[in-house]
């Protein structure tokens, strides 16, 4: 068996176990964590099949960004575990019906002679100097420009969108001003008061000068 | 290699002259990690115009040794009800980033473990997994003070990543490769036969100044270290860690600073170029031991600044990631499209 073929393998065990445990895990940051596995050793995947720029930026974007976000959310959720898993039994007819029926699908899709997977062959070689970054750029900028460009208007309304939602105004936001922070002089926040240590009392001291006399 | 080669077969030598390079970068990494702990005491030392340790070995030299030999005679606690694995795991997942990112770090144009096009994007992918090991560490703690020094340090990390992956576009665009090696040879042509001032760092001034301090942000460094506030937090996400597991915590961000400083001379100060012109002889030849000069350089500001800044305030820091440093690479990205396609470009 070749050095590629160990590390095929090695990585398919770990990312089948680590999908399966992303459902079966009692804990949502547990489950959080292995589909982070999960994604990592699908990018391991695409290495093999020398598609290094699809593996970085699936690293690069799911695992370096969008779950940090998820696991943000699900670590600050105060999830009751045990209450999560009530009725489990209850929904379980209506739930195993759709899980049949996908996997249905999927055999009838991958047994059909249409798909022709036996007939399905390795990509044409590479060669050694190839630069994949280069090439998916020179494919996204001249053949694909459109529907490159229109993902991207897609994903800035999104953004757009997403930050005008947030954007309302609230009455408990403690926003602060920097620039006026900035600004502040001490005679803004702090008022002197000249006050005297000791109260002129010249009529008592007066009364002494005369006693002593 | 030939040798390994033909002593354990073609594919085990391979390997094995593999592992002995990756020795050849860990080893000096974690050497450099510990004088660099001590570097920090000394520096700040005579900064505050104190002497620093000066007990253990000559000129307390041997500090570092004897401070690891504590921590790894040291018990390692489990805090109760914590999710042991993930207790445990997460001092690794925060170093194996920092020492990953290595395998495409290039020292000399030929003197690099794996010269792989896609180097750039390959960092910035392993290094954004680092902030996992400080949520894991933060969670799997299950203490409220750890988990809220994660909250922030993470919050932090993820922001500051954005500024610096928009500094970092800036230096592909003028050097149009995301090879490391190429980033660096590029900056060899230019004003003054490849010197000082071809390299990145002048025409893209306000990216060098961004990275340089997302970097020290990136890190968790003074004075962006709210992760560790003492006054407010206690220790920030590694407060549950004692003994080995805490100094794996702090290897990962000592690391961390060696790795950006190294990121740093990379792309945006010439590499392993002479600062002086290529005419100048033997002052002008190029080699690895400018690429060192110039981490120390990077590295001394780092201890530089925790010595000189008071700590920032935590909406400032995020402030200052998202509304200043963004737009600025933004806008200077925009400016760099326009300066390369005019004629006054330098870049052609």
């Amino acid at each position: 068996m070749s050095f590629q073929a160990v590390v095929f393998y090695v990585l398919s065990l770990v990312l089948i176990v680590a999908a399966f445990r992303v459902v079966t895990a009692k804990n949502p940051v547990h489950a959080a964590l292995y589909l982070v596995l999960a994604f990592f050793t699908a990018s391991g995947h695409w290495l093999l099949l020398q598609a290094e720029f699809l593996a970085i930026a699936l690293v690069l974007v799911y695992v370096g960004a969008v779950m940090v976000l998820f696991l943000f959310v699900v670590m600050m959720l105060d999830i009751n575990i045990e209450k999560l898993r009530e009725g489990f039994w209850q929904h379980f007819p209506l739930a195993g019906t759709v899980a049949l029926v996908m996997v249905a699908e999927m055999v009838l899709i991958l047994s059909s002679p249409e798909a022709n997977l036996a007939g399905f062959q390795a990509g044409p070689a590479v060669a050694a100097d190839a630069s994949n970054v280069r090439e998916l750029g020179r494919q996204l900028y001249t053949v694909y420009l459109l529907p490159f460009e229109a993902a991207a208007v897609v994903l800035l309304v999104a953004m757009v969108a997403a930050i005008g939602i947030t954007m309302r105004k609230r009455a408990d936001s403690k926003y602060i001003n920097p620039a006026e922070q900035v600004r502040v002089r001490r005679n803004d926040r702090v008022r002197m008061v000249q006050v005297q240590a000791v109260k002129p009392e010249a009529d008592s001291a007066s009364d002494i000068n005369e006693q002593q006399a | 290699m030939e040798l390994l080669q033909n002593l354990l077969g073609t594919e085990a030598g391979l390997a094995v002259w593999t592992l002995l390079k990756i020795l050849a970068i860990v080893a000096p990494l974690m050497i450099g990690v510990a004088y660099l702990t001590l570097a920090e005491r000394k520096v700040i030392g005579y900064m505050q115009i104190r002497i620093g340790p000066n007990r253990v070995g000559p000129k307390g030299l041997l500090q570092p040794m004897a401070d690891g030999l504590k921590l790894l005679l040291k018990e390692i606690i489990l805090p109760t009800r914590s999710s042991k694995g993930l207790f445990l795991i997460a001092p690794v997942l925060s170093i194996m980033p920092a020492l990953a990112a290595w395998a495409v770090i290039p020292f000399t144009d030929s003197l690099v473990l794996a010269n792989i096009d896609a180097s750039l994007l390959f960092i910035m992918a392993i290094t954004s997994m680092g902030v996992y090991g400080v949520i894991v560490a933060g969670w799997a703690g299950n203490s409220k003070y750890s988990f809220l020094g994660a909250l922030r340090s993470s919050a932090q990390i993820v922001s500051y990543e954005i500024s610096m992956g928009f500094a970092l576009v800036g230096v592909l665009m003028v050097s149009g490769s995301l090879n490391l090696v190429d980033i660096v040879n590029q900056q060899g042509h230019g004003i003054g036969g490849g010197s000082a001032l071809s390299w990145n760092w002048l025409p893209l001034f306000p990216l060098f100044l961004v990275y340089l301090i997302s970097g020290v942000a990136e890190t968790n460094r003074a004075p962006f270290d709210v992760a560790e506030g003492e006054s407010e937090i206690v220790a920030g996400f590694h407060v549950e860690y004692s003994g080995m597991a805490f100094a794996v915590f702090f290897l990962a961000e000592y690391a961390n600073m060696i790795l950006v400083s190294a990121l740093t001379a990379i792309m945006f100060m010439g590499g392993w170029l002479s600062p002086f012109p290529a005419s100048w002889g033997a002052l002008g030849a190029s080699g690895v031991i400018w690429l060192l000069v110039k981490m120390s350089l990077v590295l001394f500001m780092f201890l530089w600044f925790r010595a000189t800044f008071p700590r920032y305030r935590y909406d400032q820091i995020m402030r200052l990631g998202w509304k200043i440093f963004i737009p600025l690479s933004l806008v200077w990205v925009l400016v760099l499209g326009a300066w390369m396609m005019s004629p006054l470009s330098l870049w052609n």
